[in-house]
């Protein structure tokens, strides 16, 4: 009896080791690459590392330099400012427009595309176009003037104070169609009888989806929240393509700030430590929703 | 009263019915104008944009901008146009597509079909690698990427995109797979058909759309990453990356007709690909966002 079972047992003992195998080399990449990196970039947080990286501890002095470096809080203040208007702008559009699509629109499948292509290209290129449509001399505030509106001004990208809301303009162009098509298919999977009921009930058609339709899109919210919030924390190109971080240092985010205190400034430490901070906020938004998702579906 | 067909339409008056259409084509023209912009002034004569209006059609039709941006412009030192970045882009976004698709299927289909004990924490590992910010790893990475060799090559930028492309593949074969009827497998299995057999045989036959969705995704990412491009680029840089260069050049005359046909070229790929496959682009899309 064992002689019989051990051919099927080798089989069996290699067919349970062959999934095991093929998943191997990305485990082993993922391992090394992104959470190996992560704990790497960590300990470089707590060392004194310039130019290269070094390996003598000095305990949480990167994270009080950090602190009281003005340029770092100018980014942060500046991630809150383009956060908060970038998550609120590009709901309201993406919800608006998807709700306005969604009232049998003639032309809805001319509209939707056009609405969501800015999605398929690369910041640098949304960051080019936009950087010459906002220049004062040559873009939209010259136009006006020839258009015979002469007192029209729009220098935002020149001005300290205004520089971070076209950051704002560009990057909601870019992404609210997204957000959009987010919406259209949270509305389009929700129910319509309870809406027919609704209205057989003389509800007004505002009143329709403040207290039903909207409540019912929570999902939807909570993914574009999710979504938008972690790009916003990535945003780099945008800024670099755009603004360059200026006029000044008016529209610094903490990416770019990482990039020029590790690799053009030699505080790689520093650089480090403003690293392990972007990370933390971004694991303090994605996990529980990740958690949620996965718990889900399970 | 008319069947309500789609889901959410509430009954419009005449007036509201304007009104809807109204934001809609103001919207759209926002989402076309900076689209219009480039298009026009890429055609234009330098003059015509310095002293013209911008939001205007050229007078003067040209192409000298285009072959400018492509053959001829200085990008950096060398005036050699985009021409190159473009090739650089291709030879890197190629197999780094076919790499991390072909892994992301083999991944999707272990953790579906072959689960064992663990396999939520390492899909969990692999979820959460997706969404890290770039910047905790740009400083481990051009370390490694110094001591393989690999610094400023495009094996190395195709390595960096595999190795962070994985968890999206992954993620799209894995929720595609996990609707896949798992007694098909067993019974495969029971016929005598090992793990590359039934992938070969069952799985991937099926898997054609997901496989666009894929790859639509991860071309459109990877050609359009600047980040990684721009720290390990070095001497083999990627298109967005020379855009950039052209862009921000301090010196000389700012030939605005030039970049925004450069722009455009830089665009013209990944808008190829999703104006013929629009459609897949936004299930990827929806997919890495709404999982379910």
């Amino acid at each position: 009896m064992a002689y019989q079972s051990t051919g099927v047992d080798f089989r069996t003992r290699l067919q349970d080791w062959i999934p095991k195998l093929v998943l191997s080399p990305s485990l082993a990449a993922m391992l090394i690459f992104v959470y190996g990196f992560i704990v790497f970039t960590f300990y470089l947080s707590f060392t004194g590392s310039k130019m290269l990286p070094s390996f003598d501890l000095v305990g949480f002095e990167n994270y009080a330099k950090l602190w009281n470096l003005s340029a770092w809080w100018v980014a942060v203040v500046n991630l809150m400012i383009f956060a908060s208007l970038y998550i609120t702008i590009c709901t309201a559009i993406g919800l608006t427009l998807a709700i306005l699509l969604d009232q049998k629109i003639r032309g809805e499948g001319v509209l939707r595309p056009i609405y969501l292509y800015p999605m398929a290209l690369s910041f640098i290129v949304t960051g080019t176009a936009w950087k010459w449509i906002m220049d004062p001399g040559i873009g939209i505030e010259n136009s006006m003037h020839l258009w015979g509106w002469t007192s029209f001004q729009f220098n935002w990208i020149k001005d300290r104070d205004m520089a971070i809301y076209t950051v704002v303009i560009a990057a909601v162009w870019q992404t609210s169609g997204f957000v959009m098509a987010m919406f259209l298919a949270g509305l389009r999977g929700i129910d319509n009888e309870i809406l027919k009921a609704a209205q057989i009930d003389g509800a007004s058609n505002f009143s329709l989806y403040r207290r039903i339709v909207i409540p019912m899109l929570r999902p939807a919210f909570l993914s574009a929240f999710v979504i938008l919030a972690h790009l916003a924390v990535k945003s780099y190109d945008l800024i670099i393509a755009l603004t360059g971080g200026g006029p000044g240092r008016a529209t610094e985010l903490p990416a770019t700030f990482m990039y020029s205190y590790t690799f053009t400034r030699n505080s790689m430490g520093i650089g480090a430590a403003s690293a392990v901070i972007m990370l933390m906020t971004i694991a303090a938004i994605m996990t529980p929703y990740l958690y949620a998702e996965l718990k889900e579906k399970s | 009263m008319a069947a309500v067909e789609q889901d959410t339409a509430v009954r419009t008056g005449g007036i509201s019915r304007v009104f809807i259409y109204g934001i809609l084509l103001i919207f759209m023209l926002f989402y076309m104008m900076p689209l219009f912009v480039m298009v026009a002034n890429s055609l234009k004569p330098l003059g015509e944009i310095t002293g013209g209006n911008m939001m205007a059609l050229p007078e003067v039709w040209t192409l000298e901008p285009w072959r400018q941006a492509w053959s001829a412009a200085q990008i950096g030192v060398e005036p050699t146009g985009l021409k190159p970045y473009f090739l650089n882009s291709i030879l890197m976004v190629v197999p780094a597509v076919v790499i991390s698709t072909i892994l992301g299927a083999l991944n999707g289909y272990v953790l579906t079909k072959w689960s064992f004990r663990g396999d939520k924490i390492i899909f969990g590992l692999l979820l959460f690698s997706c969404f890290i910010p770039f910047q905790i790893v740009l400083i481990p990475m051009a370390t490694v990427l110094g001591k393989l060799g690999l610094a400023g090559s495009i094996p190395g930028l195709v390595l960096v995109h595999v190795v962070y492309g994985i968890g999206f593949s992954t993620l799209y074969f894995r929720n595609y797979y996990a609707s896949f009827p798992t007694e098909l497998v067993r019974a495969a299995m029971i016929d005598g058909a090992g793990f590359f057999r039934i992938f070969w045989r069952i799985m991937l036959p099926v898997s054609g759309p997901i496989i666009v969705v894929t790859v639509i995704w991860q071309f459109t990412n990877i050609w359009n990453d600047f980040l990684f491009g721009a720290s390990f680029g070095g001497q083999s840089q990627p298109m967005t990356v020379a855009l950039n260069n052209l862009v921000q050049s301090s010196t000389g005359v700012k030939e605005y007709n030039v970049h925004f046909a450069g722009a455009i070229l830089a665009a013209l790929p990944t808008l190829i690909v999703y104006i013929i496959a629009g459609r897949f682009f936004v299930r990827g899309l929806m997919a890495g966002s709404v999982k379910g």
